[in-house]
């Protein structure tokens, strides 16, 4: 399919952010994707990263500019319709405790589509339940869920909880999974084969990846990369 | 749905510290429904400290005062009432029974009581029970006397002990009527009413005690001996005041009148359950200063609480920030910490009643016996209901505040977390 005929999934002009309202914290004219697509994100600290996603995941609105998803502007809907879409369309993975203490690993996995009927419809589309599917997901991540039945979400190690929020952000086949430095826990073997692991059942859903790490070795892996530089001081008026 | 799954599922999680706060809240609404219905029952038991009995005659004073000194032995007689009146009351129609009462003098600090044998028969109390014998048997000789159980306990008394009534209400040596002493046949099983600080003996034996004595004073010269006083007619000149029985209820208030508008002495009739209501209108203040203490309970208990939400709800921003991240609204986050709050709670009141019960059955007996207080083991009544709700709803109005904060901070923190 090639790419640049279609509608990009994602498309962000003219971002500028700021906590406070004097000092911006990103600064970004142009961040694109393209349905299915991989975009490594990298940067130095304090280069916006992770505001970049908040912003992406509707979470946040930007000072600026606009953030459009599948052709919606997310600044123009409102608190609760960002929150329905985030459900629908958007995974999530964090950098660290990604997963609730008080649900076995699989339950988790489920909370991905619990927010959203879409989600929840397309994760029993093949798969004869959405437990099914979790399950399904976590053994193509390299865990094996019949195992983790046994286990208790506190008892996971890191990688094995990494895994799962990967399945949770993957499940019911978002248009776009968005992970913030998941692998920085991660000793380098694992962090090769998560993100192995992630880009293939990527592209088996068809969901496009932006992926933020400052660990470059990773790069490698991915369609495209985009380096983020901190943004220029711009002093109060 | 998902909302309540998450939320107890949470709680689970969290156990140990919710447990804690669960308790707090269940030990407070233990204390406020207990306080509430010990209160009902002490006051239905104590306006039934004198039940059967239709009407309480005695001098003319007050109808509390009356009641003071002619049930619980508090104060003294202004005046008292003579055999003759006593006697022609006693024969109206409307009267089915009386039991004199000679006041006036004690046996080492507790009330010496002349009455007649029926009044074992005829007086009851908390409803309808009636005295029952610990031991013993009611007087019959002239110098026989009966206990109430705390003289007993008290005076380690037991049937066969020898006691010697004091004149008056202490005194020294010389007002001991020692030439006389008596003997206990009987002791009381404990009633939790005035009886049970009382030693019983017959009319004639308080009349026997003072045919020596007048105003007060041994006659000097004229001793008369305990073996002498058995010979003479013993039938007294006056007594304290009596209670009386009707045939039928009906009559209460024209026998009432009839006693009040009495010719030859100033005399007096009080029904006792409007008396002791009277009566415990003045402990009123007490009981609500009592209600004030245990809603005040109540709220430290909430209170302990919100502290424990909101200290917890540090350790959650992750929590708050994972669902967000799944698609939950702010709104779901605050309508998560709120249904919490409801939850502990609800849960807290529920264990709180389980626990009440618990209580009421384990000290009930022991209750009866020493406060002769009945404690009912029935469903919770309305009243009850309304404070177990108002308990509830303070609980998720407290909520708001840990909820309001998550909700505050889930739009502010985002995704990300700083902690």
């Amino acid at each position: 399919m090639p790419w640049g005929d279609t509608a990009p999934l994602l498309a962000c002009r003219d971002l500028r952010f700021s906590w406070d309202g004097l000092v911006d914290v990103l600064a970004l004219s142009r961040f694109d994707a393209a349905p299915g697509e991989s975009v490594f994100v990298c940067g130095p600290s304090g280069s916006g990263k992770s505001t970049l996603l908040g912003l992406i995941a509707g979470i946040a609105v930007p000072g600026a500019g606009t953030v459009a998803v599948l052709d919606i502007r997310l600044s123009e809907l409102s608190a609760a319709r960002r929150d329905r879409f985030r459900a629908d369309y958007l995974g999530y993975i964090f950098q660290q405790f990604n997963l609730l203490p008080y649900l076995s690993p699989v339950e988790n996995v489920l909370l991905g589509c619990a927010f959203s009927t879409r989600r929840s419809a397309c994760a029993i589309r093949n798969a004869p339940s959405a437990r099914a599917e979790a399950e399904r997901l976590l053994d193509a991540l390299g865990l094996d869920a019949a195992a983790l039945r046994r286990h208790r979400t506190v008892d996971l190690s890191v990688g094995q909880q990494q895994r799962v929020a990967a399945a949770r952000a993957l499940i019911g086949a978002p248009a776009l999974v968005l992970a913030d430095e998941p692998t920085s826990a991660l000793d380098a073997e694992a962090r090769d084969a998560f993100v192995g692991l992630l880009l293939t059942e990527c592209r088996h859903h068809c969901s496009a990846v932006v992926f933020v790490s400052h660990d470059l070795a990773l790069a490698r892996h991915f369609d495209r990369v985009v380096r983020l530089a901190p943004p220029a001081r711009r002093e109060a008026a | 749905m998902l909302a309540v799954s998450l939320a107890l599922k949470s709680v689970r999680h969290r156990r140990l510290a919710v447990a804690l706060t669960v308790l707090t809240i269940a030990l407070s609404v233990v204390l406020l429904l207990g306080v509430e219905r010990l209160r009902r029952e002490a006051r239905s038991s104590f306006t039934s400290t004198v039940s059967g009995t239709d009407l309480i005659v005695g001098a003319r004073s007050g109808p509390v005062n009356l009641l003071l000194y002619s049930v619980f032995h508090i104060g003294e007689a202004t005046s008292d009432v003579s055999w003759q009146s006593y006697r022609e009351i006693a024969a109206l129609p409307e009267v089915a029974w009386t039991v004199p009462l000679a006041l006036g003098d004690s046996h080492r600090g507790f009330r010496v009581v002349g009455t007649s044998p029926d009044f074992f028969a005829r007086y009851r109390y908390g409803g309808s029970r009636s005295l029952a014998f610990a031991a013993g048997k009611p007087f019959d000789d002239l110098y026989d006397a009966v206990i109430g159980a705390r003289v007993a306990e008290q005076l380690h008394y037991r049937p066969g002990q020898r006691v010697v009534i004091a004149h008056g209400f202490g005194g020294g040596p010389q007002m001991q009527h020692a030439d006389k002493p008596f003997r206990v046949v009987g002791v009381l099983a404990p009633t939790g009413t005035p009886v049970d600080a009382t030693v019983l003996v017959s009319l004639a034996g308080i009349e026997a005690i003072h045919v020596d004595w007048r105003s007060g004073m041994r006659l000097p010269g004229h001793e008369i001996s305990a073996a002498q006083a058995r010979t003479m007619d013993l039938t007294p000149t006056s007594i304290t005041a009596f209670l009386v029985g009707l045939k039928s209820r009906l009559a209460a208030f024209a026998v009432q009148r009839a006693v009040n508008d009495y010719t030859d002495e100033p005399l007096l009739a009080i029904l006792p359950g409007v008396a002791l209501g009277e009566l415990w209108g003045l402990v009123v203040p007490a009981e609500n200063a009592l209600r004030a203490v245990s809603a005040m309970v109540v709220l430290a208990g909430l209170c302990g609480m919100l502290t424990a939400l909101l200290a917890m709800l540090d350790q959650r921003r992750r929590e708050m920030a994972i669902l967000r991240a799944v698609g939950a609204s702010a709104r779901t986050v605050f309508a998560l910490l709120l249904l919490e709050a409801g939850l502990l709670a609800a849960v807290g009141a529920a264990l709180g009643m389980v626990l009440l019960y618990v209580a009421l059955a384990a000290l009930r007996g022991g209750v009866a016996a020493h406060y002769g207080i009945l404690l009912t083991l029935g469903p919770p009544s309305g009243e009850e209901w309304l404070l177990l709700g108002a308990v509830i709803a303070l609980g998720l109005i407290a909520g708001c505040i840990p909820a309001w904060i998550a909700y505050r901070r889930s739009l502010a923190d985002g995704l990300q977390v700083r902690l």
